[in-house]
């Protein structure tokens, strides 16, 4: 006979498993690093930025970057049409696209969650209904939504984080509800509904910590998907307004300079694809590590 | 296939429904007067305040202006734009051409080079190829389009690197001024011609729509790139084409005819979704391109404050998604005999 603990100790555990699987993937790797050095950055702007990112500095406009000729030591990456540094814009600009990136990831897990479970696990006429409504929602192009939003809230950054969030509500209930079903069907939850669980230890206790590995994936996309829709905001005028150093919204201003000084038009944009890529990579490697259909 | 036609143009139904229900409470959600706005600040004497609400048919009770709201929709009509004073509907079926013609080339841009890529990467599974077309596709998805679509005029138009073969692509609109054409379907690639000077107009015209439309279809063409390697892959697997290979068939032709086939279904799927992402797209490409579209006319609208617009908008664009959406399921059935069994038999 063999002994069940031997055999335990013999299998890996699930995070062993994942790690082994993760750790293979070279792109979810360098997803991962992209995101610790922004995440970083945006920790550490105050110490990092040469110069505060809204001084104006007077007569140096358009300072071109170190590659050009006219460039300055004091300006590294150049000054933009106002005179502001733009290594120090694009530093605080981290610091706001990763806070915007995570404000509308845990508000729309956390709406979306808690809306998934219970139209997953009551059922009937609730989910019938809940489940519309997200239909409409996701009928809609995730812009226009949050252009909606921003119209009924007005511009600013908070209102476009808030329109952001609630355009990525219905993925997250489609997710959740959909694993709710599978999960609500298995012996476990079935048994503990014969000791008289509650349906609210049901759902929490029992079900959520099973439908997680989606959830995670899910939040890694939502985050990406976040900062690249609050820039479009902030470059259609609709997001954060100047002179917040956000990066979509200092695309908004350069736009009139690009024929003469390309790169405050370059330099944000390139933040944004880096940033966006490695939350993509990060995304891309937590699945085929999380997904048991995947493995081979 | 006629009943589950039936059954999803009903469902076609309920979502109208639905999309009116955001359209009509958006309006009322507004903070503000709408009647103010509408008669501007100076204009509001108590009389003409209970006249405008009254045209408006504000003085009735939300039920019955909801009511109105629906009857008016399904008449075609949406009430007129604060701004230009004109019907809601003429204007979006105005623009509207400019950016179906926008999205249908953008589209067809993805899949001539998407396509390609994902069937190259699956073939040469694990190879140089895979891992530079697979990471190509991956930083397409993640680009920011309205940063993309400033870089393409940069370089493609404005030409800071001094390429040769390039420069020659306009900055914005849709067709040079000096071309005068007739609006007859207002898709201009139609419209060019019954104009004189054809040729020189076609020609001009898809200079102009080339750089919008690569913009516009660079996130599409990556999520076909990688939607067409992994479902070619999945099938590669299958005991069929094992047993087509058995047969000395070239490898051409069972990637082409045996293969593709089967692994056609999740692509179109992603093409049709497309859509909504190519309007998505139009939104932020119109703005840049000066496209004369919807998307711009909507973001104006959002500018100015034009709440008929935004309400009629959104709900002529997302009837628009979900009819194509519709056009897709439908595709499936004609691409898939399997699925159409399956659904003459249950039903």
């Amino acid at each position: 006979m063999i002994d069940q603990n031997e055999l335990n100790a013999q299998m890996p555990t699930g995070f062993q498993d994942f790690w082994h699987s993760f750790r293979q993937n070279k792109g979810a790797l360098i997803g991962t690093w992209i995101i610790l050095i922004f995440i970083l950055i945006a920790m550490l702007a105050s110490l990092l930025a040469p110069h505060d990112p809204t001084k104006i500095f007077e007569g140096k406009y358009l300072v071109p970057p170190f590659w050009q000729d006219g460039s300055s030591s004091e300006f590294i990456l150049g000054t933009d049409d106002l005179g502001r540094d733009l290594l120090s814009r694009l530093i605080y600009g981290a610091r706001i696209s990763v806070g915007v990136g995570f404000l509308v990831t845990v508000f729309s897990l956390i709406a979306g969650t808690l809306i998934g479970l219970l139209a997953g696990y009551r059922g009937g006429r609730t989910d019938t209904i809940i489940m519309r409504v997200m239909d409409i929602l996701m009928a809609l192009p995730s812009i226009l939504l949050a252009i909606v939003v921003v119209a009924i809230l007005g511009t600013g950054l908070f209102n476009a984080v808030v329109a952001v969030s609630i355009i990525k509500i219905p993925s997250f209930v489609r997710l959740v509800r959909a694993s709710v079903i599978v999960e609500k069907q298995k012996d476990y939850v079935v048994a503990s509904k014969t000791f008289g669980a509650s349906g609210f230890r049901q759902a929490f206790i029992n079900i959520f910590p099973n439908i997680l590995a989606p959830l995670i994936v899910q939040s890694t996309l939502a985050f990406s998907d976040g900062i690249l829709d609050i820039a479009a905001l902030g470059f259609l005028g609709l997001g954060a307004q100047p002179p917040l150093p956000e990066w979509g919204t200092m695309l908004v201003s350069a736009k009139n300079f690009f024929q003469s000084a390309s790169y405050i038009v370059t330099l944000p944009g390139v933040c944004i694809l880096i940033v966006v890529l490695g939350f993509n990579l990060l995304g891309d490697g937590l699945r085929d590590a999380l997904d048991p259909r995947l493995k081979k | 296939m006629i009943r589950y036609s039936l059954k999803k143009l009903a469902l076609l139904a309920i979502t109208f429904l639905g999309l009116s229900i955001v359209a009509f409470s958006l309006i009322r959600m507004v903070p503000g007067d709408p009647v103010l706005m509408m008669l501007g600040e100076r204009g509001a004497s108590p009389e003409s305040y209970a006249e405008m609400k009254a045209t408006l048919g504000l003085d009735q009770p939300y039920i019955k202006q909801f009511g109105l709201f629906i009857w008016h929709a399904v008449h075609g009509d949406l009430g007129n734009s604060i701004v230009s004073n004109q019907s809601v509907v003429r204007e979006f079926f105005d623009r509207f051409p400019a950016t179906l013609e926008l999205s249908v080339v953008a589209l067809l841009f993805a899949m001539m080079v998407g396509l390609p890529l994902g069937i190259i990467a699956a073939i040469k599974r694990n190879t140089f190829f895979d891992y530079a077309f697979m990471g190509v596709s991956l930083v397409g998805y993640s680009m920011p389009i309205f940063w993309w679509g400033l870089i393409l005029i940069l370089v493609a138009s404005v030409n800071v690197f001094d390429l040769p073969f390039f420069g020659w692509t306009p900055v914005s609109g849709r067709i040079s001024p000096m071309f005068e054409i007739d609006s007859v379907t207002g898709f201009l690639f139609i419209d060019v011609w019954f104009s004189k000077d054809s040729w020189a107009a076609f020609w001009d015209a898809l200079k102009h729509v080339l750089l919008p439309a690569i913009a516009m279809g660079t996130i599409p063409l990556a999520v076909i790139a990688r939607m067409t390697r992994s479902s070619l892959l999945e099938v590669l697997g299958e005991d069929y084409i094992r047993t087509a290979k058995a047969k000395g068939l070239s490898t051409r032709r069972v990637i082409m005819v045996h293969a593709l086939r089967n692994a056609m279904i999740p692509i179109v799927t992603v093409i049709g979704l497309s859509f909504g992402m190519v309007i998505k797209g139009a939104i932020l490409t119109e703005t840049i391109f000066s496209w004369p579209g919807i998307g711009r006319w909507l973001v104006n609208s959002v500018t100015s404050l034009d709440y008929p617009v935004i309400q009629g908008g959104v709900l002529l664009i997302g009837m628009a998604i979900v009819v194509v959406n519709l056009i897709v399921d439908l595709a499936y059935l004609w691409i898939d005999p399997k699925l159409r069994d399956a659904h003459d038999r249950s039903k």
